[in-house]
């Protein structure tokens, strides 16, 4: 048992006895992130083990954020199975997806309820090889990626990366040296996926990403529906991974034991580093020194020319930014690399939110504020959304900074929300938002200081022409 | 146009016919899943939660793992004119320490812990998968609970797998039942009624209240738009109950006739035929009481309509010959869908939904021009394959399907739990047409693959070719 029982954050976010009930959540449940994870492979199809509703909750909840076609398979477990077992419901959905969706890979993922029940995803397995041996498939056998995902323990955040683990220790097999990068980006954008490969081949890199959902999950208009979307990182490329010459990961929250880039590391010697998510100059400025110290190349002087226009941005606006005061919220690594670019552009942030329960969120904290802020942020992790309605820290802030769930307390107090991460259901372009690189800072940069001008011309009797 | 051109998963060609084609065929519905089909449909949870959600002064606790709460935070946007408490998320949000020895200890602390803080009058405690496997008895929480809060706790048992959405609606209905009888009926109208299966979406319920209340009637209870416990506590002390969500409420609504011996009427709010139909049905009801009452409906449903019809009849010009396919939760919506689109001139090519029954279908060929798909739950494989083949200008159904109607450049109406725009009474039928024509009406589909190099001439001619220019 790795996750913590108690409710550790409660008895900090307000005097009283602590909650015993989460209200509001910060975070989804384990199998969400595993199916996000899914959508990057070439050919997958996400598939849950367990009742029917989870998978069409988790596809309202991702098609609300990326407005693509989410498409998600079920075992669709009735009470038959949970009592007798679901090994033949598993069969006949694989059977199907197979020859249906002419899935080459299925990202297969239990759920709190096939957890609870005791399904042995190895013992079905097994039993589906031995069963399309004797009653073949009319397509080629796909590739069944397992992921345990019981909902009980961590939050999506663990199924994205156990998901992103299982494809890599599925999939990789001794192979000779190639020069490519194998990256874990962690849970970005899709916009934050393809301005990340750009930027290694500028150096001459070329980007394995794991997982690459950039095009299926923002795809183009299309004539016809296909089965499954195009796009993502084909299996023969993740075959390839122990062949990396890096194994580069973004984010330093999450344990290793979820770590595609630590399995590369430890089985296949890999060389690996290990970043946060590259927001703001600091982390940013640590991805470059990777990349010039990998390619042997300078940083290309456009790249220089747009972390300079970042400075300048800031100088520019610093007037605006010094001193107000930020509540960040949302999955760990994000709010990391927010809080580091925010603590840069002089925004102290005084409390930040999230349901992580993985305990790395701290210290990342503390790294990224420490040698800035004479008071750091509280931090609650563990925590809700209601955590951040009771805590002090949330009633006189200029700023919020999460995904939209904050909505309804901003709308409450009337303090603005800058949008990033996810999820983001009431805008636009969830998927385009970039938070990555000199590009991610400076959209970040502007979005926050026109949210701030915004609201001072609101607020403003005058209603100043010139600001 | 048909069935035979789709891939079609061999399990479910029972689930799919042809009006006209099959001669009044059974289709095979009320079924599991298919497995590794992606459904459309949710759980029994989803469903029953959707039926309970709008009761805004309950206290909703998701007793489970975190998921089901989230994704159901705040989803529909049924209004209300007073307590707002049915828009927060609660769980008890299980960890594996509850798992291995037990959900209800945490369960009680977190129900008194939050009926402390909120003052609910009334709380749902709903049972999701793990809780069904693990065996917590929520009844003697609730009961313990109740006993001492002194407002009803009511268990929700919506096991995610002990059925479809359709279980769920009855779970529903089940908890609703132990609601209804429980206060006084004192001072309620002969001419009374209770609003049943109409969830307040866009402040639907409103509207239709107002034109019972013009009629002359009182309405004791809204179950469950806008819906108040107390309400619920006495709505048996209603003279009718009308029955909008077939699915959904229908069950309660036998159940209060059996046990009060209160009658029940269908109705449908949507199109201009069934919603004045449904107002003159409810009047008849009264007639022998208060002859007025049907006075008063005419005179409504003829002021409604001096400005709507004219109106519809412009926007009826740039409709017709236009195609639609219809995909909804219930059947009975469909029906008045089929109606309200020959209203604006438009030709229905498919028509399905997830939780109809053999009698729904029925009745659905019945109302369908004969060529109609009719399809029962199906997935976006086999839905998109309908839309290529029939080359439908626009898609209803609800916010999954919509990325899949977008993606493929097909125009889409929302008519399901999202929507943000009141569909229901006659201003609910102009609303509907306008969305409609916003959608048909727009130059963006000269762009979209599917119709590339198949737009008429003038549509689509090219900007001219850049040319040289000459001093």
């Amino acid at each position: 048992m790795t996750a913590t029982t108690e409710k550790s954050s409660r008895t900090r976010a307000r005097d009283a006895e602590p909650w015993v009930s989460t209200a509001n959540p910060c975070h989804q449940c384990r199998p969400l992130g595993a199916m996000v994870a899914f959508q990057g492979v070439e050919g997958c199809i996400p598939f849950l083990h367990g009742s029917q509703g989870c998978a069409t909750y988790m596809r309202r909840y991702l098609i609300s954020h990326f407005r693509e076609p989410v498409d998600i398979a079920s075992s669709s477990v009735s009470e038959k199975e949970a009592v007798w077992g679901g090994g033949p419901a598993l069969r006949q959905g694989l059977r199907n997806v197979a020859e249906k969706y002419r899935a080459s890979v299925v990202g297969l993922a239990t759920t709190c309820l096939t957890e609870t029940t005791g399904e042995d995803l190895g013992m079905h397995l097994g039993d589906w090889r031995k069963e399309i041996l004797e009653k073949p498939l009319s397509v080629p056998d796909p590739e069944v990626v397992k992921v345990p995902c019981p909902s009980y323990d961590g939050t999506h955040m663990e199924g994205f990366h156990g998901a992103v683990r299982s494809l890599v220790d599925h999939f990789a097999e001794p192979t000779s040296a190639h020069g490519r990068v194998a990256v874990f980006p962690g849970m970005v954008s899709p916009a934050d996926l393809r301005a990340t490969r750009s930027l290694l081949k500028e150096f001459g890199l070329e980007a394995d990403l794991v997982p690459d959902y950039s095009e299926r999950l923002d795809g183009p208009a299309l004539a016809e529906s296909k089965p499954l979307p195009d796009g993502g990182t084909p299996a023969s490329v993740m075959r390839e991974l122990p062949g990396s010459r890096l194994a580069l990961e973004f984010g330093r929250c999450a344990p290793e034991s979820l770590s595609g880039a630590n399995l590369l590391q430890e089985r296949f010697k890999v060389v690996r580093r290990r970043l946060g998510l590259p927001i703001g100059i600091r982390e940013t400025d640590a991805l470059y020194a990777v990349l010039e110290e990998f390619s042997g190349r300078e940083t290309p002087r456009e790249h220089s020319l747009d972390r300079g226009r970042l400075i300048d941005g800031m100088v520019d606006a610093h007037k605006i930014l010094s001193g107000r005061k930020a509540v960040v919220f949302g999955d760990e690594d994000m709010v990391v690399g927010l809080v580091s670019f925010l603590t840069e552009i002089g925004i102290k942030t005084t409390l930040v939110v999230s349901g992580a329960r993985n305990g790395n969120l701290r210290s990342e904290i503390d790294r990224v504020t420490r040698t800035f802020l004479e008071t750091p942020p509280r931090i609650l992790d563990d925590a809700d959304l209601r955590d951040l309605e009771e805590s002090p820290e949330g009633l006189d802030a200029d700023l919020f900074i999460g995904h939209s769930k904050g909505y309804a307390l901003s709308r409450k107090r009337n303090i603005p929300l800058v949008r990033v991460g996810f999820p983001v259901h009431d805008r636009f372009g969830a998927q385009r938002l970039l938070h990555l690189g000199w590009g991610g800072a400076l959209a970040l940069l502007d979005t926050i200081v026109n949210t701030l001008l915004e609201r001072r011309q609101s607020d403003s009797p005058v209603g100043y022409g010139y600001l | 146009m048909g069935a035979e051109a789709i891939e079609v998963f061999a399990e479910r060609k029972g689930q799919i016919l042809v009006a006209g084609a099959d001669e009044m065929a059974t289709i095979a519905c009320d079924k599991q899943s298919l497995s590794g089909a992606v459904s459309q449909r949710a759980c029994v949870f989803c469903g029953a939660r959707v039926v309970l959600y709008p009761i805004t002064d309950a206290l909703h606790l998701v007793h489970g793992p975190i998921g089901c709460a989230a994704y159901t935070w705040d989803i529909r946007g049924s209004l209300s004119s007073g307590p707002e408490l049915h828009r927060l998320s609660f769980s008890t949000d299980l960890r594996e320490k509850d798992v291995i020895f037990g959900g209800e200890p945490k369960l009680e602390l977190s129900l008194r812990e939050l009926i402390k803080k909120y003052q609910p009058r009334g709380a749902f405690v709903y049972s999701t998968c793990v809780v069904g496997v693990i065996g917590d008895d929520l009844e003697a929480v609730c009961k313990r609970v109740a006993k001492d809060a002194g407002i009803p706790v009511i268990p929700v048992m919506s096991e995610g797998f002990k059925g479809t959405k359709r279980a769920g609606y009855s779970a529903a209905c089940t908890a609703l039942s132990r609601l209804v009888g429980t206060a006084e009926t004192t001072g309620i109208s002969p001419l009374s009624i209770n609003l049943l299966g109409d969830f307040n979406l866009a402040g639907e319920i409103w509207i239709i209240r107002k034109y019972y209340e013009a009629m002359g009637l009182q309405v004791v209870a809204n179950i469950t738009g806008d819906g108040r416990i107390d309400d619920i506590r006495k709505a048996h002390g209603a003279a009718l109950n009308i029955v909008q969500c077939s699915g959904a409420t229908m069950e309660i609504a036998k159940h209060m006739k059996e046990t009060y011996g209160t009658p029940f009427l269908r109705a449908s709010y949507f199109g201009i035929e069934d919603m004045a139909e449904s107002l003159y049905a409810v009047a008849r009801h009264f007639q022998d009481i208060d002859w007025q009452v049907m006075e008063r409906a005419r005179k409504l449903v003829a002021e409604e309509l001096v400005g709507l019809v004219p109106e519809l009849r412009e926007i009826r010009k740039k409709l017709t010959g236009k195609t639609v396919a219809i995909y909804v939760g219930g059947a009975f919506k469909a029906f008045s869908l089929i109606k309200a689109f020959r209203h604006i001139g438009m030709k229905v090519v498919l028509v399905g939904s997830q939780t109809g029954t053999e009698e729904d279908y029925r009745e659905i060929q019945q109302v369908c021009d004969p060529g109609t798909v009719i399809v029962d739950d199906t997935n976006p494989l086999e839905l998109g394959g309908f839309l290529r083949e029939n080359d439908v200008d626009i898609l209803v159904g609800g916010v999954k399907e919509r990325p899949l109607a977008h993606k493929l450049g097909i125009g889409f109406v929302d008519h399901n739990h999202e929507r943000k725009l009141a569909l229901e009474g006659f201003v609910g039928m102009r609303n509907f047409a306008l969305e409609v024509l916003s959608t048909v009406d727009t130059p963006i589909w000269r762009f979209v693959p599917r119709r590339a190099g198949k737009t008429k001439s003038a549509e689509a001619l090219p900007a001219p070719a850049a040319q040289e220019v000459l001093p």
